[in-house]
């Protein structure tokens, strides 16, 4: 049972986790369009010697015209209207607050996996060393459990009780999650026998 | 294998948790209360599915009723109500890692469950709220699918854009800014040089100060490649170090994860985690890779990842799977921004079982996910992809021949690349160049990045190649690509000439010539590191790469076309083709055209990939010249080798697929499938009510079968059911501690009554309810034609052989696999999982 309403709990918690992130990007989607997120680009072509070019305005959807942007005007009198013919005008708009905060959320992700990382690779076996001598602990229970098919199985029913206090359950849930990695990486990179 | 299942699986049910109960309600059976003392889901050994048999069989005569109830079978007038939630032990009806789910099995659960849910809503109100919330629960689902990957795939597109342009320098109002976006507002850029403003600082002028000259050149040469190098290097070693099921495309596994395969944690939150991350990395760091397979996989993962909220959707494996054949239908939707392409691509390309709701279930995901990523707006232009096209001038009847001529490009190169891809995997998986992934990825990329840099078409990421390929040269172009001169005579130079200067305005100038050789150059290149490249230890996908190989073709084509319309327009062939004051030929089109075919020729998709065409570039007339190629390509493809290089990869990983595609011809009965052989032992049964525990676990010691039939005895072995080797451990374990009274000699009873016992007797242990009581049979005289289908249509796993009501023998998907290897003149022995 109290597995259980451990697993409830951590399915409720990473719900929420994934609800608020939705949330967060949502509000950064609608958040106030600030004057820098949106404009009118013109590319107008080569028209008798004027040479090609690109005017870029910071205008609302409507004025978003030949007749608006292009300032100063290259041409007069009648050739405007020919000139602007033959210009492409484009309203885009972007999130400047979304591009931000995904970049600086990737980058930190990818920052805290890093140290991760080298925190696994190279500081916890010196300190598991430094703490207990001898690197029995690394050597966790690989051989046991191929042979009896029974093996298992206690080990399925009974792991229930023991275990009191949380670090250990973190400290025991780690475990198991790198001697999955473990599997994983034999699988893939030593053995190939899937993904190859 | 034994072990890393074994352990992978111990250590995987955190990450994975599967259907933990349920038994099946099968007529009526005797209770066996279990008590759970625990709510684990976690592995026992596996083994293979394969039974003896016995030779010598007695007659039937044995009077084999003895002992038993007279009510053996009773119609199921009153199916048992079971709270779905606990009284069963824990761990019955999962399977093991590597081990095909039974979809029978499977759908009956949900039905069963389906029908209690119905029935007890008619009890109160709380039980009808219940069964309201459940038969909403997939759509629920579904929408927070689309959700949470419309919005990974946007901050995929965000990230990888901003680190692709990393490479080239940095923005100065801002570093997260991409290159475009740096110089969004910037009054500063020029006609020729769209892309060039003050903020936006190359890395040659950050770090010395030299804006000109080959110093420039040099040092952004230097500083891209080593980008380049970083960025790779840390998305292998990130898969390796935390996710290697996160490496390439994704597509293959779960193409044979739709057809029942498991494998534990490869949809789960690391893989998910390591994937988005590394795919970025792997993008931008220049690699010829595409990140669309990836994005199906990272789909997927979601979906897998959102089922654990859902009861109905985390305990049944089969219901599980439709949900991710809509999630793969919203990797593609989110990838080429084509809902309705997705849609067709999980339907024709990745699913197993595709029923009607799934559909509609992928169509309103693959809308949710489509919209999510268009309100994120990644690219700014308020389009879902990079490489949207919008030009509608009309094509020739004659075109159709170049076109078909593509196709055929096309097909020869998918061809091509999955043999030469094939070759170069089983290399990687069989010599020691497999031993190095992290020295292959760093050295792939170190020279992909020396060779591209000097090529601009290279140096660029594929999309937006692909996207400048695509498009068709307007007067507002300033590319190289659109470099042509104007015949009039005039000094208008090699400045954009313009289509009112009648027929001929668009000779190929200086310009342009050097664009095709380039272009020309970058086909060889792409060619060649797209085989090298995809199979590497990092997110790959090669939609982008197979599409840019035939874009490039495609122009070339087109240009050489256009030029041979323009300078013989006034021969009889070309006459109809250039109306004066219009364009000639649309070198765009081919572009496109090419494309197509050669994704075509790589994946065989036909449908799928042309409604993905249409939706990427909204022109709806193109359809016909799209339909012409990918059909040739497809056949072209199909005549010099059956796979496709998802199926190739699948064959080559041994995984167990059966393709639902591939006919079986040969004329073989069941019998010469069955297992045991001729020389083999006698197959394992179990008895229904004679045998000890202690038998029963010598058994399962000293074999390694998946599963057990039951018979009535030994000596009149008449079919009773089938018992899984998982559940009967799982039982028996259970029984042992939990159990009063049960020592090794309490015998063990699959029968619904208890045989009448001496009182001094150890208790019995009550198995029926682990019971299939009813497997599937076929007789011995089954054609195997027919074998194949029942395994391909009804999802089975195993399946038994009778004759005249006695059991000989069994046929897995195994056997029915190695068969058809056998058949087809390959190593049966490359399929490698049960």
């Amino acid at each position: 049972m109290y597995r259980l309403t451990s697993r409830v709990a951590v399915n409720l918690l990473t719900f929420s986790s994934l609800m608020c992130f939705l949330l967060i990007l949502s509000a950064q989607t609608s958040e106030a369009k600030n004057s820098e997120d949106i404009r009118c680009k013109c590319i107008c072509p080569p028209y008798k010697e004027i040479a090609g070019q690109i005017y870029n305005q910071n205008v609302s959807l409507k004025d978003c015209n030949c007749l608006h942007v292009v300032e100063p005007m290259p041409v007069e009198g009648k050739d405007v209207e020919a000139y602007c013919l033959r210009c492409e005008c484009k309203y885009e708009e972007r999130s400047s607050g979304t591009i931000k905060g995904t970049i600086i959320a990737y980058l930190s992700i990818l920052g805290l996996l890093l140290l991760y990382m080298v925190y696994l690779t190279l500081l916890e076996p010196i300190l598991k060393r430094r703490l207990f001598g001898h690197s029995q602990l690394i050597q966790s229970d690989d051989d046991v459990g191929d042979q009896q098919p029974f093996a298992n199985a206690h080990d399925v029913l009974s792991r229930s009780r023991s275990r009191s206090n949380m670090l250990n359950k973190v400290e025991h849930a780690q475990q198991r999650w790198k001697r999955q990695v473990q599997e994983q990486r034999k699988s893939v990179f030593d053995r190939h026998v899937v993904l190859s | 294998m034994l072990k890393l299942c074994a352990l992978g699986l111990k250590a995987s049910a955190l990450e994975e948790r599967l259907p933990t109960v349920v038994t099946m309600d099968n007529g009526g059976f005797c209770d066996d209360n279990y008590q759970s003392g625990s709510s684990d889901d976690e592995l026992v050994d596996i083994s293979d599915v394969t039974v003896d048999f016995s030779e010598d069989v007695p007659p039937l005569d044995r009077d084999y009723s003895a002992g038993r109830c007279k009510a053996e079978w009773r119609p199921n007038n009153s199916p048992k109500l079971m709270d779905l939630l606990d009284d069963t032990v824990p761990g019955i009806g999962t399977y093991e890692d590597f081990n095909t789910i039974d979809w029978v099995r499977e759908k009956s659960k949900d039905r069963d469950r389906h029908r209690e849910i119905t029935n007890k809503s008619k009890q109160s109100t709380v039980a009808l709220l219940f069964s309201i919330s459940d038969a909403f629960s997939g759509w629920l689902l579904m929408l927070l699918i689309g959700l949470m990957s419309g919005a990974l795939a946007g901050g995929i597109d965000i990230a990888a854009h901003w680190m692709t342009d990393l490479k080239e320098g940095v923005c100065l109002n801002g570093f997260w800014f991409n290159h475009e976006h740096c110089c969004w507002a910037s009054n500063e850029t020029t006609f020729q040089e769209r892309d060039k403003c003050p903020q936006w600082k190359s890395w040659a002028e950050l770090m010395v100060g030299v804006s000109e000259g080959p110093g420039l050149y040099v040092v952004n040469y230097f500083m891209y490649v080593c980008w380049a190098l970083l960025f790779a290097f840390l998305a292998v070693i990130l898969v390796r170090a935390f996710a290697p099921y996160a490496c390439g495309s994704g597509i293959p596994e779960i193409k044979t994860i739709l057809s029942g395969f498991i494998i534990r944690g490869y949809l789960g939150k690391w893989t998910l985690i390591i994937k988005t991350i590394t795919l970025v990395l792997a993008v931008s760091s220049g690699l010829i890779l595409g990140k669309e397979g990836p994005l199906v996989h990272v789909a997927c993962c979601c979906a897998n990842i959102l089922c654990h909220f859902f009861t109905k959707y985390r305990r049944n494996e089969a219901k599980r799977r439709e949900v991710l054949s809509a999630a793969s239908a919203v990797g593609v939707s989110v990838a080429f921004g084509a809902p309705i392409g997705g849609v067709l691509f999980s339907l024709e390309e990745v699913s197993y079982y595709f029923p009607l709701k799934t559909l509609w279930r992928s169509f309103f995901a693959a809308l949710v996910a489509a919209f999510t990523l268009r309100s994120i707006n990644p690219f700014g232009n308020s389009r879902l992809v990079l490489f949207y096209v919008e030009f509608h001038t009309p094509w020739h009847l004659l075109e159709l021949i170049p076109f078909v001529l593509l196709g055929i490009f096309g097909g020869l190169w998918g061809a091509f690349f999955i043999r030469a891809n094939i070759a170069w995997c089983r290399l990687r998986k069989n010599t020691c160049l497999g031993h190095y992934p992290v020295l292959e990825v760093v050295v792939v990329t170190l020279f992909t990045a020396l060779l591209a840099f000097p090529i601009e078409y290279t140096r660029m990421s594929s999309s937006e190649l692909i996207s400048e390929l695509f498009n068709d040269c307007g007067l507002l172009d300033s590319s190289k690509l659109c470099s042509y001169t104007s015949n009039s005579g005039s000094a208008s130079g090699s400045v954009n000439a313009t289509a009112a200067n009648g027929l001929g305005a668009r000779l190929a100038g200086q310009g342009l010539y050097t664009a095709m050789w380039q272009l020309a150059l970058a086909l060889v290149l792409k060619m060649f590191f797209t085989v090298v490249t995809f199979g590497m230890k990092v997110p790959s996908g090669l939609f982008i790469p197979s599409m840019a190989v035939g874009a490039i073709a495609g122009r070339l084509l087109g240009v050489c076309m256009e030029q041979l319309a323009i300078r013989h327009h006034e021969q009889d062939i070309f006459r109809g083709w250039c109306s004066p004051g219009a364009d000639c030929i649309t070198p765009g089109l081919y572009a496109m055209v090419g494309a197509a075919a050669c994704l075509g020729g790589v994946t065989r998709m036909t449908v799928s990939l042309v409604v993905i065409m249409f939706e990427l570039t909204g022109g709806l007339e193109y359809i016909v010249p799209l339909m012409a190629a990918t059909m040739t390509s497809k056949w072209v493809a199909d005549a010099l080798g059956r796979e496709s290089i998802y199926e190739a990869h699948i064959r080559l990983n041994g995984y167990p697929f059966l393709e639902a595609k591939e006919e079986f011809r040969h004329k073989t009965l069941a019998t010469d499938v069955m297992r045991p052989r001729r020389s083999d032992p006698l197959l394992s049964v179990l008895t229904e009510s004679r045998m000890t525990v202690e038998e029963v676990e010598r058994l399962i010691a000293d074999t390694t079968y998946s599963g057990f039939p039951v018979v009535i005895s030994q000596q009149s072995p008449r079919l009773v059911g089938f018992v899984l080797r998982r559940d009967l451990i799982i039982s028996l374990e259970n029984a042992r501690r939990h159990q009063e009274g049960v020592v090794s000699t309490s015998p063990i009873l699959f029968t619904e009554c208890d045989p009448p016992m001496s009182p001094s007797a150890p208790p019995a242990v009550k198995l029926r309810s682990i019971l299939d009581l009813s497997p599937f049979t076929v007789t011995v005289h089954t054609p195997m034609e027919i074998v194949v289908d029942i395994f391909r249509k009804l999802g089975l796993r195993q399946c038994l052989v009778i004759q005249n009501g006695r059991l000989l023998g069994i046929i897995t998907k195994k056997d029915i696999l190695k068969h058809m290897a056998q058949m087809a003149n390959r190593d049966p022995d490359s399929i490698l999982f049960n």
